[in-house]
């Protein structure tokens, strides 16, 4: 969207809510979807006296994302209170971190645009730090009130900060997506941007190349990557015409409206944004030890990047099919489980199968991979008998239909089984396709000169038509050189 | 140090306390006298003191992650100003 | 009975010479004859301390009652009590009915103790002499047109008038020490930490600590047992072992018990601004205590002048964030008329809180504000750092610290409320050892003109509560000034 005059800065903030079963700093439970306030407990609602106590499980989380993109894990970490007055905010302040947050620096390879325009960039992060997340203020009106639920309040959330590192809408969703797929591949956050789960503010500004950097402005609360996208591509244009136009860009908070495509400025909360940040009194400094960095280390599973070099490298993969199949931690692990079982040699063809007929299957059902009623072991042995020849692609097709509906039965040679029970095996034997020939070609004089006269299409045809005398258990590679034979013979 | 009714009147909006026409002033004189006291503060050269914000130098103890608080809303909600449909009413909320 | 302490009521109620529920009356009774002219209770609960009494008798009957069973004591209405108003003193929570008991209640309450009632306190602990309540002010029992001292002034006069033997208190920078000290009573606020913050409404929360009202230090340190130890819902309690506050407390071996005791007395607290009254008060106590076998040795706390100001930054920062929560949402008091959100909360605020309260708020806001924090609230913390280091410098030389526990004996009500400044300068010996964290005590050495209490306050070293108790013990073995009454 930018023109090329203008060079377009970005910067994330993403918040994402950590999947503890409690509270960062009590003991309520985080389910979502409880009725109104009934998981908001004396420290979650701030009654007077109440103190609050830090959640492990939330600190080993920021301790696994830290270790997962190459940051520093602080040693010693502070929180501190960041005070302001909204009804959703129950202390009138929120416990967050500010000069000193658990995890520094760190970065995250992406991958950007398609086909030979793609391109990979690394993107520097800033900082990710734990803080508590506010409750709710309900939309409906109760005669002209408000409603407050406080069942979110509380919720650990890690805010992880970019370096204004993206220069454009398509990086920016790259790197929310590569960010999105990573803390769900360590199992950190359950990513689900419906219920707010993984929420995204985009720091936008634009500059002449080689200038110095404009005044941004914030895009708040965007939950979804489409949304990410529009509300960039909009503001970037809305800045360059307010600047073409003479005028200034002033900081501020906006939203994106998805029904208007537009951003527009909040009515600010505070007219002056002075959080009056302190170390909280109330908590202590937190303290990791080299030990435990160590223990969560050892514990991390595969890092998608590792894997992707891993399926380039060991087994040939093309960047764009291995960064496909590292995408998330569920189809990654069903391609390395099928692999296994076919070996390395079918590499490929698996590659084709998971990233082709099987993803199509499972988006239309709305299924994660590791639901898929097709396991990995059957999907092996079907590979395997395109392979040696028992049955042919498109044959294999109709057979995954099968695997897919149950049929064949659990086990892992089910494809088998299928075969049978169909008679799909492809005919190999040269006889018998030569047979066929000769029947089409004798009902099909009209192609057979088309073909003679130079029409490359015809011959298709008769392969088809040979193909369908067969119930397609023709071997395709015969029926064509046989056919060509007969044809020029 | 000295504070102006303007500086006065932005720290009551931050902390988001009314204070009547008439009071400004008598607030204003004694929060300068407050000030004047803190002041002595000021001269002491503390270069290369740590802060204090805890006598022991302990670091925080971990709560173990799992879910302990039962469902009290209702006795919370007995202490509440408005409540309606197990929500805290409050005049409306203006994004 | 009523002047009993606690040893003797303990044995009185296991021997069956008086129930709970006979002593539990008594003491409610002297309440009633006598709270209208102290103002010292905010809420007395006759219902419920008669019940706990009564299951008090039923524990002394089966054998299983604790130190504590069946003693009456009343709460500051600080600590939070399920089922019963807790007003903090404020209007902001006048129809605070708690859902939840603090730690130190709940701790009481298993431990049998009969709560008469909540008493009355400085607005959220803000004040040096119980005339910030909404409640109206506490009326010194030694002479009723004179302060108590604060915050926590209901506590300490209830105890010194015998409304209860003992009684719960919290000490931000003074306000157990420096009301015990004026109505003639023991009173000791414990090494930071020592005592769980959970359900104790917080004012300064680095700062604060509940602390203990008795006749005398044996009885302290009874109650002081029965309120501390560690609670895993306050990240600031420390986890120790649980520790036996009276192990000190013994007859005197001998006519000099207190042998080999090394006091320490800063040449700072000795310096002017103490009252002459005081003064005399203080060195005949110091006087005894050589008698008795400790040596006294000078020794300096140089920073100790700015304690105050020091603590006029850290205190309000504080607390004008812990007070955010009191917004007229979700408890507390909301204003009647309003036209929208903002104004709810700036209504509900300046109605809901005195002036001293609105004061500090004020205070604290700015000196947290953009471009203040360094030169405010970092270098008060800063200074904190090196008044603790003083003291650690001072303990190298002696074992306990010192010194009166106020310049003055207790003011006429209405004297000093003109101008806090001068209020927050009565603190001047008490504000340094919240700051460093450290255990102090009060306990009563004398009187001065008016016959009006004075005490000595004695500060120890991190954990030393326990030597603290003993030194004031064996001083009260030896005088009788913690038996002295108000008429």
């Amino acid at each position: 969207m930018s023109r090329s005059d203008w060079e377009v800065v970005i910067g994330l903030e993403v918040h994402a809510q950590l999947n503890t079963a409690s509270k960062i700093f009590s003991g309520a439970s985080t389910a979502f979807g409880a009725a109104p306030n009934v998981q908001a407990c004396a420290v979650d609602i701030a009654l007077p006296g109440v103190l609050p106590v830090l959640n492990r499980g939330a600190v080993e989380r920021a301790i696994r994302f830290g270790l997962a993109i190459g940051a520093n894990v602080a040693s010693k970490s502070v929180f501190a209170r960041k005070n302001y007055f909204y009804p959703d905010l129950p202390k009138g302040y929120q416990i967050s971190q500010f000069e000193l947050p658990v995890v520094q620096g760190g970065e995250i390879t992406i991958r950007v645009g398609e086909g030979d325009k793609a391109y990979e960039k690394t993107v520097q992060l800033t900082r990710a730090h734990l803080e508590e997340d506010a409750g709710k203020s309900l939309h409906e009106d109760f005669h002209g009130m408000s409603g407050i639920d406080l069942n979110r309040a509380g919720t650990p959330l890690l805010e992880i900060v970019s370096e204004p590192d993206m220069r454009s809408s398509a990086e920016a969703v790259a790197y929310a997506r590569a960010l999105h797929a990573l803390v769900r591949w360590i199992d950190i956050c359950d990513g689900n941007m419906q219920e707010g789960s993984f929420r995204c503010d985009a720091n936008v500004s634009v500059r002449r190349p080689g200038g110095p950097l404009g005044t941004r402005r914030e895009i708040k609360n965007l939950n979804s990557f489409r949304f990410l996208q529009q509300a960039i591509d909009f503001e970037v244009q809305w800045q360059i015409d307010t600047i073409e136009d003479g005028g200034r860009i002033q900081q501020a908070t906006v939203l994106f409206d998805p029904d208007t495509g537009e951003t527009r400025m909040m009515r600010s909360k505070e007219d002056a944004h002075d959080y009056r940040y302190f170390p909280d009194p109330d908590l202590l400094p937190l303290v990791i030890s080299p030990e435990w960095k160590a223990r969560v280390a050892s514990e991390m599973p595969e890092l998608p990047g590792a894997m992707k070099a891993r399926f380039m490298e060991q087994w040939g993969l093309s960047a764009y099919d291995a960064t496909t199949l590292t995408a998330s931690k569920e189809v990654a692990a069903f391609y390395q489980a099928t692999v296994d079982a076919a070996g390395v040699a079918q590499a490929k063809p698996c590659a084709n199968w998971v990233m082709g007929d099987l993803a199509a299957r499972l988006n239309k059902a709305e299924l994660d991979a590791s639901a898929s009623p097709v396991s990995p072991a059957q999907l092996a042995g079907l590979v395997a008998r395109i392979t040696d020849g028992t049955i042919s692609n498109n044959i294999g097709k109709k057979v995954f239909e099968a695997l897919w509906n149950g049929e064949g039965g659990t086990d892992a040679n089910a494809a088998d089984a299928i075969i049978e029970a169909q008679g799909l095996r492809q005919t190999n034997d040269a006889g018998a396709i030569e047979a066929m020939i000769d029947e089409v070609l004798a009902a099909n004089q009209k192609s057979v000169e088309e073909f003679r006269a130079g029409k490359d299409k015809a011959f298709n045809a008769l392969v088809g038509q040979v193909m369908r005398a067969s119930k397609g258990k023709a071997n395709p590679a015969q029926v064509n050189e046989l056919l060509k034979r007969k044809l020029e013979g | 140090m000295s504070l102006t009714t303007e500086q006065v009147l932005r720290i009551a909006g931050l902390a988001r306390i009314e204070l009547a026409d008439g009071d400004v002033e008598a607030t204003r004189a004694k929060l300068n006298g407050i000030f004047g006291l803190i002041e002595q503060m000021q001269a002491v050269d503390t270069s290369g003191v740590e802060p204090m914000s805890h006598p022991q130098d302990v670091a925080q103890r971990l709560r173990t992650d799992v879910a302990t608080e039962p469902d009290r809303r209702e006795a919370f909600q007995r202490v509440a100003p408005q409540t309606e449909a197990g929500l805290y009413l409050v005049p409306k909320v203006i994004e | 009975m009523i002047n009993a302490s606690l040893t003797e009521l303990r044995a009185a109620l296991d021997a069956k010479r008086i129930s709970s529920v006979e002593l539990a009356t008594l003491f409610l009774d002297r309440i009633a004859a006598h709270n209208p002219s102290l103002n010292a209770f905010i809420t007395v609960d006759r219902d419920g301390a008669l019940a706990a009494a009564r299951a008090a008798d039923a524990r002394i009957a089966a054998g299983n009652a604790g130190p504590l069973t069946g003693i009456p004591l009343a709460h500051k209405d600080v600590f939070c009590t399920e089922g019963v108003l807790t007003t903090c003193g404020s209007k902001m929570l006048s129809n605070f009915v708690s859902p939840y008991d603090a730690h130190v209640v709940s701790l009481l309450k298993a431990a049998g103790a009969v709560n008469l009632g909540k008493t009355n306190m400085d607005e959220f602990a803000m004040g040096s002499s119980n005339e910030n309540s909404h409640y109206g002010p506490v009326k010194n029992p030694w002479d009723t047109t004179r302060i108590p001292g604060g915050s926590s002034g209901g506590s300490a006069a209830a105890v010194a008038a015998r409304l209860a033997p003992i009684a719960t208190g919290t000490d931000t920078g003074g306000s157990v020490r420096q009301p015990a000290g004026h109505t003639g009573i023991t009173g000791i606020k414990p090494t930071y930490g020592v005592v769980s913050r959970y359900g104790m409404i917080a004012y300064a929360s680095s700062l604060d600590q509940g602390g203990a009202f008795g006749a005398s230090a044996a009885d302290c340190a009874q109650l002081l047992t029965a309120m501390a130890g560690f609670d895993e819902r306050d990240s600031t309690s420390l986890e120790r072992p649980a520790e036996d506050y009276a192990r000190e407390i013994a007859a005197p071996a001998n006519d000099k018990p207190l042998a080999g005791l090394r006091i320490g007395l800063p040449r700072e607290f000795f310096a002017e601004g103490m009252a002459e009254d005081v003064r005399a008060a203080v060195e005949a106590a110091l006087d005894q205590y050589r008698k008795l076998g400790a040596t006294t040795v000078e020794v300096s706390l140089p920073n100790a002048r700015l304690a105050i100001p020091a603590y006029y930054v850290i205190a309000p920062a504080e607390a004008s964030s812990n007070l955010s929560r009191f917004d007229g949402v979700r408890y507390g008091h909301r204003a009647a008329e309003y036209r929208d959100l903002a104004e709810m909360y700036a209504k509900s605020r300046a109605e809901g809180f005195g002036a001293e309260v609105k004061r500090r708020i004020l205070v604290g806001t700015y000196v947290l504000s953009h471009g203040y924090y360094d030169a405010y609230y970092l270098q008060a913390q800063k200074l904190r750092r090196l008044i603790a280091q003083d003291f650690q410098a001072a303990f190298r030389e002696c074992d306990v610290i010192a010194g009166p526990t106020s310049p003055t004996t207790a003011w006429a009500i209405g004297e000093k409320t003109d101008d806090p400044v001068q209020m927050y300068l009565s603190d001047i010996y008490t504000i340094a050892v919240n700051l460093a964290g450290l255990p102090g005590l009060s306990h009563p050495c004398g009187f001065g003109g008016g016959n009006l209490p004075v005490g000595l306050q004695l500060i120890g070293d991190y954990f030393g509560e326990a030597r603290l108790l003993g030194t004031a013990h064996q001083y009260q073995q030896a005088t009788d000034w913690h038996l002295r009454r108000p008429a």
